[in-house]
């Protein structure tokens, strides 16, 4: 395992609420970022880019997350980088078959990512719970591309994490109204998407933990803290 | 490509008599004996292969908790896989405390058989993900419950126990199970005492007979000696996750020979 690298970039991790926020900070700093777990909107507006990290439930994820949405918006629009975990991805989308689910009525996600999140079909145990695999569908800055050692080097294999393994927990999963969204691929009954992505590429978002995923998820994180700073 | 069946080993903590968090494994439940610091062990673990980790404070005291609190803050920077902790977890400030520290999920155990209001709250407040119950569960084959299960020949059902397995509860543990998973429980780890430390591998009929009544996913626990008793639980129990840990701790097995083994025979795990 690599040690820890000089820092290339700042990164606002959102603290709406509760969990295990210390593994995902240890891994942005070890993948090379100055991190803020910060509520502060001086400091999520100022930083390089921003995480969304997330458990538990859609509707009071969304509840936690009220007072950032105006915000995380605008950012998303200004061409920030916005990452989100896990529900933090599922709160990208449009909505979520979750809150219906559990009696809430319709609850708005943030749209960033036009779409909606359902849950997994019967013939599963549910939740989705350990390492599967991740098939990369397309080119983006945070997967490098398809092909874990492409011979004609069009992927940049050191980044690329087509193939590994990753590490999931989740009842739902998303689904983006444009197949373009779909940065990669899992399979768990029906194949859904692990990693997301909007058209400008910008804002995104993995089902799975990187900071839980060992080698692989830590390589994304590098992916991300460089593209927070190539910009 | 799909879900792989997880490898999990087990590290108990102790305190020795510095102060330090000390690691021990144990045979039923007793005689613990000695086997070294938790975070170095942590990170060999991590780089043989382990899935994830299952840490277990077995002081269940208030300066154990400490320890244990600091050993996973030390764990969580150091190793990138998930964490599950345990011992002496009986109120919803005691799960957050612990998710704060630096664990992914909680394992409750008595706590939540006394009082099993505990796992909707800290299902509703943490998410179902990080709530996993924890069961020690022993043979009876008396009848003061109803059989279910078969152990050679003889007829029996499966009681909760407490206290590392010292005192019964008269609960069933496969119907606690199920009230558990309803309650919110996200996972199930079964312990049990019959085969605890026996090494003569899992108690099958009683993962069968947990696994064929819920959904969530279970962590078979106890009695592992060796790859084919992991094969074992996959295949016939259809369990999601295989614990051990005398013979990854002493080294009669390591994590990627049992791996290994598995692939060969078709089991789906993460190499």
């Amino acid at each position: 395992m690599r040690g820890q690298r000089q820092t290339v970039a700042e990164v606002a991790v959102v603290d709406y609420g509760l969990g295990n926020l210390r593994s995902v900070t240890r891994g942005l700093e070890r993948a090379g970022a100055a991190v803020d777990v910060t509520d502060d909107p001086d400091t999520i507006v100022d930083a390089d880019g921003i995480v969304l990290p997330g458990v538990g439930a859609f509707s009071e994820g969304m509840d936690n997350a009220g007072p950032f949405r105006e915000l995380l918006v605008e950012q998303a629009e200004a061409g920030t980088p916005l990452f989100g975990i896990c529900l933090g991805m599922q709160m990208l989308l449009t909505s979520s078959e979750e809150a219906d689910h559990e009696g809430e009525g319709e609850v708005e996600g943030l749209d960033l990512i036009p779409g909606t999140n359902v849950r997994f079909p019967d013939s599963v145990k549910v939740p989705q719970m350990g390492w599967n695999t991740l098939s990369v569908q397309r080119t983006h800055p945070l997967v490098s591309g398809p092909g874990a050692a492409d011979p004609d080097g069009t992927a940049d294999s050191d980044r690329s994490v087509d193939g590994e393994y990753a590490y999931f927990v989740h009842s739902y999963y998303a689904r983006p109204d444009d197949p373009d969204a779909v940065v990669a691929t899992t399979e768990y009954g029906p194949e859904f998407a692990s990693i997301v992505a909007n058209e400008a590429g910008n804002v995104f978002g993995t089902q799975f933990h990187p900071e839980k995923s060992g080698e692989t998820g830590l390589q994304i994180l590098r992916n991300f803290v460089d593209f927070c700073a190539d910009r | 490509m799909t879900l792989t069946k997880r490898i999990i080993p087990c590290i108990d903590v102790d305190v020795d008599d510095d102060g330090n968090a000390a690691v021990y494994t144990g045979v039923n439940f007793e005689d613990l004996e000695y086997t070294g610091d938790p975070v170095e062990m942590a990170k060999r673990y991590n780089e043989a292969g382990a899935d994830e980790f299952v840490f277990l404070d077995i002081t269940a005291s208030a300066e154990g908790r400490e320890t244990m609190l600091e050993t996973v803050s030390s764990v969580a920077d150091e190793v990138f896989i998930p964490l599950t902790v345990g011992g002496g977890i009986r109120t919803r400030e005691d799960i957050k405390e612990t998710l704060r520290a630096g664990a992914d999920k909680v394992s409750i155990n008595t706590g939540a058989l006394e009082r099993p209001a505990l796992i909707g709250e800290g299902a509703e407040a943490f998410g179902s993900q990080c709530i996993v119950i924890s069961v020690d569960a022993r043979r009876r084959f008396d009848e003061g419950g109803e059989y279910y299960a078969e152990v050679d020949g003889e007829s029996c059902w499966f009681e909760c126990t407490v206290k590392g397995g010292r005192e019964g509860t008269g609960t069933d543990a496969v119907e606690w199970a199920e009230e558990a998973e309803q309650r919110g429980a996200g996972e199930l780890f079964i312990n049990s005492i019959d085969a605890d430390g026996t090494k003569d591998g899992y108690d099958i009929p009683l993962m069968k007979a947990v696994c064929d009544a819920v959904s969530t996913p279970v962590i078979a626990s106890s009695g592992c000696g060796g790859p084919e008793d992991a094969y074992e639980v996959f295949t016939e129990a259809n369990a999601d996750a295989a614990l051990a840990a005398s013979i990854f701790h002493f080294g009669e097995y390591s994590i990627e020979e049992t791996k290994r083994y598995l692939d060969e025979r078709g089991i789906p795990v993460r190499l």
